[in-house]
């Protein structure tokens, strides 16, 4: 390129910068909108559910011509990220955000989220009451609403019922963990390249800790007893890892660690896994026309020890930012979105499988549902209804939450034990000598938790 | 575009082919003043905006790594004095981070390195086509290194459904579980394949400015390929690549989305950049990795003190 | 003298041909099976991305099935579903931001560089080690502090502050092999300027900068590439309004579904752009490096 020609160039590109920035535009995300219409923006989990709200927003602005919503979609730990900076460093970017069960007991204390019990409390046809009372005790901090809920999962076992025949084995309606990791080493099959079970062990509090931790709960063990000491080296919590280890290697699926939800559900999903013990969720991609095992396949309830059960609790809410502008359109779009109409909707138009399963009774009670819903339906309306947040294992916790516990501290002492356990059923570290470890890590948290 | 033959740089062969280069070295002595404050006036506004943009953040940096601030108890916020750098000198996680960091790149950059010899060695020849496979063995270098790490993970790494295991099932290898047993490995090859292309060309670039003329007297003499190879394209080669190395080191210890992705920090693979990102994020402790922000910076300003003063011939030329 | 490959002076093959024949057979079977060598190794290197471009073609469940397949009916479906969420707009954000970064940072780096090499300056070494050292602060540690930075004067979610940002990580990089480069110029040629009575501007701009365009051409591109798939302090300080195209990539990540196959689109939508400058640029970058990144 000669000389004078980039100049030219250079001269425009600069004659462009300074039109723009005189014109104060900071981006062209700014997508043009009338005056009189408030943009709400939503930054949201890029999961099937909210796939399908990004496609049903038409709906919504038939109903509310004034209120844009711009959803933006992030990867799930972004999205935590994002929003924690966000609301903790009172960034107001966000109006609305997805937020975990996790998060919004901690989030509501810290009143970095808009208290929503009166506003949901106002309205009849809401009936906030519809909602599953595990998943409501959730996501409210002393019986104040910080966030409604669109998905809930809690999680059991799904097997394959023709290998089952096959082995003459029989699945008991309420399994006990030794009779399945029984059942996962007769039906591991190298030779067929099958594994037994596909168990998650992929390091992160939220991957393989979900299972894990359920499996600790119904063993005896718990993170923390009510003084907030740590119990990761007591017998309860270290044989069931032990259990969980053993399993794997047994009957239990090649590479375990790179394991996580999408890697089970594509192995399972692909016949080359006889179980898989996960969120009840997964049943609906199980069940559909891409997965080679649709229609093959067996649920029952999340296998115990000493506990009557074990399944796991999650939901996915939408919380309103307590530094938003536009609280009462968020309200809005929040009320709209997890309504009794709007399960109907997504229902109706885009397929009954793909109504958003967990968090309404009601959701559970509709004829075209129940009939998508097979078998999973009504096992999981069962299982939302019994599981117990506030006292899931064997002794009493200080903390409402199953396969997590609601402390600001859990993500970074879930996500270190849990490499500290990858590394364990790589070989690499004794196990007693992890959770040893995992103790002392876990033992620091739980002291911030006796200051405050 | 130049038309003179003098621009094919020689460094230690003879001086055939280089038309007067050596002759006019600069002698910093006797510039007059003037020259001098140009200069100056030059590198001035780079050196501003440098460091305003550079420095403030390290600067503010600093500031927080002298409080205590978990983002999840705002109302415990308070100064901690050096507590922080305490808590990180003491808690064990660096010294096997920075381990880690060092097995992890030093393997990758060799790795890159031979194999960027390699490529570079089989681009120079003239072969049909040969833009084309230049193009394509950029590419690597262009793509999103998020997006590389997720393709390594899900489409080639993968125990059961990954290509590798696929392609060393045909000739009769059993699968290997990669992320399990070898999770640095995983990396190692993410890294590798990223930045091959990075170190290919600047070898490239090596190669090519040879002189011609040099290499027929070599031949001419009755030296083997094998020969030239080593004697004299090799020595010719030693500053480009430690020209390579320099910015290919900068460039991966800032190496995060690998971990992020594939191992998530098992496995001995929790470099200082996901250790970095773990504190601040998943801890939510904002001065204890700023903490470790400030004593990477150190650590690393000694190496490289230490390094390029020694070991680069880069720096230790005299100006022109 | 060839303008497109710097290449040697091919004066060897003529010698070569005045020996036997047989070795100049062998020499031409070597030849053959060299470039066949070649072109394995190239296709190894590139098959991931060849298999991320084939997988954009197909269905989520095609992509997620074992063994791999390699027939089937390619579809445009994945394409569709990744501009249905808007990617025209943070391509467009990511084209300003990077363009503007770069050229930005190439206007401040040649005049830095070229006060370090041509006309050295005091302590020249110090300058270059100083600029190299602003990019040993792991980002991770700098984000919040710098996010916090950006909201009290209310910049957060603009481009305009993310490419001072990008322009400070570049700058090094670019001083860096600019001073390189020009310190392969000819002191003789600058000289000759000089005596002709050229200002300084003049003695670079018109003088010293045409001889090492190649190499500010291969600097550039470098640039571009980092800014453009830069994604850490994208995710964090844009939102909205500013998003760029890595958080966008990164947001097909789906925790409960199958994605590889639109992610696998939206990467290949997202690297063309590079490629095509990468293109453009591969035959000046070589050059541009052999004009002498190294003294």
């Amino acid at each position: 390129m000669t000389a004078p020609t980039r100049r030219r160039l250079g001269a425009a590109g600069l004659g462009v910068s300074f039109a723009l920035a005189l014109s104060g535009c900071a981006g062209f995300g700014n997508l043009g909108t009338d005056p009189g219409v408030t943009t709400v923006t939503l930054a949201t989990v890029n999961n099937p559910q909210m796939q399908d709200m990004a496609q049903l927003l038409p709906e919504f602005n038939k109903l509310h011509p004034t209120i844009k919503i711009n959803m933006i979609f992030m990867e799930e730990n972004d999205l935590r990220n994002a929003a924690t900076k966000d609301v903790a460093t009172q960034g107001g970017q966000y109006d609305i955000m997805t937020v975990g069960a996790y998060e919004v007991p901690i989030w509501g204390e810290n009143r970095w989220l808009v208290d929503l019990t009166d506003l949901a409390a106002k309205d009849p046809a809401y009936d906030v009451d519809d909602f599953f009372q595990p998943v409501r005790d959730g996501v409210s901090v002393e019986n104040r609403l910080y966030a409604v809920p669109f998905y809930g999962e809690s999680s059991f076992l799904m097997y394959r019922k023709d290998l089952f025949e096959q082995a003459g084995l029989t699945m008991p309606e309420r399994p006990t963990w030794e009779q399945v990791a029984q059942f996962a080493e007769k039906l591991k099959d190298p030779a067929a390249d099958r594994a037994g079970i596909c168990l998650r062990g992929k390091p992160g509090w939220g991957e393989m800790f979900a299972p894990l931790t359920t499996m600790v709960n119904t063993f005896g063990g718990q993170w923390y007893d009510m003084n907030w000491n740590a119990q990761v080296d007591q017998p309860g919590f270290t044989d069931a890892v032990q259990f969980y280890l053993d399993t794997l290697e047994a009957g239990g699926e090649a590479d375990p660690v790179s394991f996580g939800f999408t890697e089970c559900l594509n192995l399972f999903s692909q016949e080359r896994a006889a179980m898989w013990y996960d969120a009840t969720s997964a049943a609906g991609s199980v069940e559909s026309e891409d997965s080679k095992v649709a229609g093959k396949v067996g649920y029952v309830r999340a296998p115990v020890k000493e506990t009557e059960d074990s399944g796991w609790l999650w939901s996915w809410n939408l919380g309103i930012n307590a530094e938003s502008d536009s609280k009462d359109q968020a309200w809005e779009f929040l009320k709209w979105a997890t309504s009794k109409e709007y399960a109907k909707l997504v229902g109706s138009t885009l397929g009954w499988s793909k109504t958003p399963p967990g968090t309404r009774k009601s959701t559970y009670q509709i004829p075209e549902y129940i009939e998508a819903g097979g078998e999973f339906a009504p096992l999981t309306a069962q299982i939302m209804s019994e599981v117990n947040p506030k006292q899931p294992g064997v002794k009493p916790q200080p903390w409402v939450g199953i396969q997590y516990v609601t402390i600001p501290e859990f993500q970074d002492v879930g996500n270190q034990v849990s490499q500290l356990i990858a590394d364990s059923i790589a070989g690499r570290r004794p196990l007693k000598l992890a959770l040893n470890q995992g103790q002392e890590i876990a033992e620091r948290a739980g002291e911030n938790q006796k200051k405050g | 575009m130049s038309t003179t033959v003098e621009t094919t740089p020689t460094i230690e062969a003879p001086r055939g082919g280089a038309t007067g280069r050596k002759a006019a070295k600069v002698e910093l002595k006797g510039q007059d003043l003037a020259e001098r404050k140009f200069a100056r006036k030059l590198i001035a506004p780079g050196l501003v905006v440098a460091i305003l943009i550079t420095q403030i953040p390290f600067l503010a940096t600093i500031y927080y790594s002298f409080q205590d601030w978990n983002l999840a108890r705002p109302e415990e916020r308070s100064f901690a004095g050096f507590d922080n750098y305490v808590a990180v000198i003491t808690n064990g996680a660096f010294l096997p981070s920075v381990w880690a960091t060092i097995r992890i790149v030093g393997g990758s950059m060799i790795l890159s390195l031979l194999l960027g010899l390699l490529l570079a060695v089989l681009l120079d020849r003239n072969f049909k086509g040969r833009a084309l496979a230049r193009t394509l063995l950029i590419t690597p270098f262009l793509v999103m290194p998020a997006a590389a790490a997720l393709i390594w993970k899900y489409s080639l790494l993968e125990v059961n459904t990954g290509m590798i295991n696929w392609g060393l099932g045909l000739i009769g290898i059993d699968p290997i579980a990669w992320n399990t047993d070898y999770p640095a490995i995983t990396i190692v090859f993410t890294l590798t394949w990223q930045y091959t292309p990075f170190m290919m060309l600047i070898l490239l670039a090596g190669l090519q400015s040879q002189s011609g003329e040099v290499l027929e007297a070599a031949d001419v003499d009755g030296a083997s390929n094998l020969q030239t190879f080593r004697y004299m394209t090799l020595p010719h080669l030693r500053t480009y690549a430690e020209l390579a190395i320099l910015l290919g080191t900068v460039f991966m210890i800032q190496v995060f989305d690998p971990v992020n992705i594939m191992t998530k920090g098992a496995g001995n693979t929790k470099t200082i950049a996901y250790l970095l990102y773990e504190r601040a994020f998943i801890g939510q402790q904002i001065g204890e990795a700023a903490a470790y922000g400030v004593i990477t910076v150190i650590v690393t300003i000694a190496i490289a003190t230490a390094a390029l003063r020694t070991m680069f011939k880069i720096f230790t030329e005299e100006a022109r | 003298m060839s303008t497109t490959v710097a290449s040697r002076p091919q004066t060897t093959q003529p010698a070569r041909q005045e020996r036997s024949t047989s070795r100049f057979t062998r020499r031409k079977v070597t030849g053959y099976l060299t470039t066949l060598v070649t072109w394995i190794l190239v296709f190894l290197f590139f098959f991931p991305m060849l298999w991320m471009v084939v997988t954009s073609f197909k269905t989520e469940g095609q992509a997620a099935s074992f063994p791999p397949e390699f027939i089937f009916t390619p579809t445009l479906d994945r394409y569709a579903a990744v501009f249905e969420r808007g990617m025209g707009l943070y391509l467009l954000n990511s084209l300003f931001v990077a363009v503007l970064s770069t050229v930005v940072v190439m206007a401040l780096a040649i005049p830095a560089a070229y006060a370090l090499s041509v006309r050295p300056i005091g302590r020249w070494q110090d300058g270059l080690f100083f600029f190299i050292s602003t990019k040993f602060l792991p980002v991770a540690a700098s984000i919040i502090p710098v996010f916090l930075l950006l909201r009290s004067v209310n910049l957060l979610d603009n481009l305009w502050s993310l490419g001072l940002l990008y322009l400070g990580i570049n700058l090094p990089l670019a001083v860096w092999m600019m001073r390189s480069f020009f310190a392969e110029v000819p002191r003789a040629v600058v000289e000759a300027a000089q005596i002709d009575g050229a200002s300084y501007g003049r003695e670079l701009w018109r003088v010293a900068l045409p001889m090492v365009a190649p190499g500010a051409a291969a600097a550039a591109l470098i640039c571009f590439i980092f800014a453009w798939n830069e994604y850490f302090l994208a995710n964090l300080l844009t939102a909205v309004v500013a998003r760029t195209t890595p958080p966008f990539l990164g947001s097909f990540v789906d925790g409960r579904g199958q994605f590889l196959a639109i992610l696998s689109a939206a990467s290949t939508i997202a690297v063309l752009p590079v490629i095509a400058a990468g293109w453009l640029a591969q035959k000046r970058l070589v050059r541009g490096l052999a004009m002498g990144a190294v003294k």
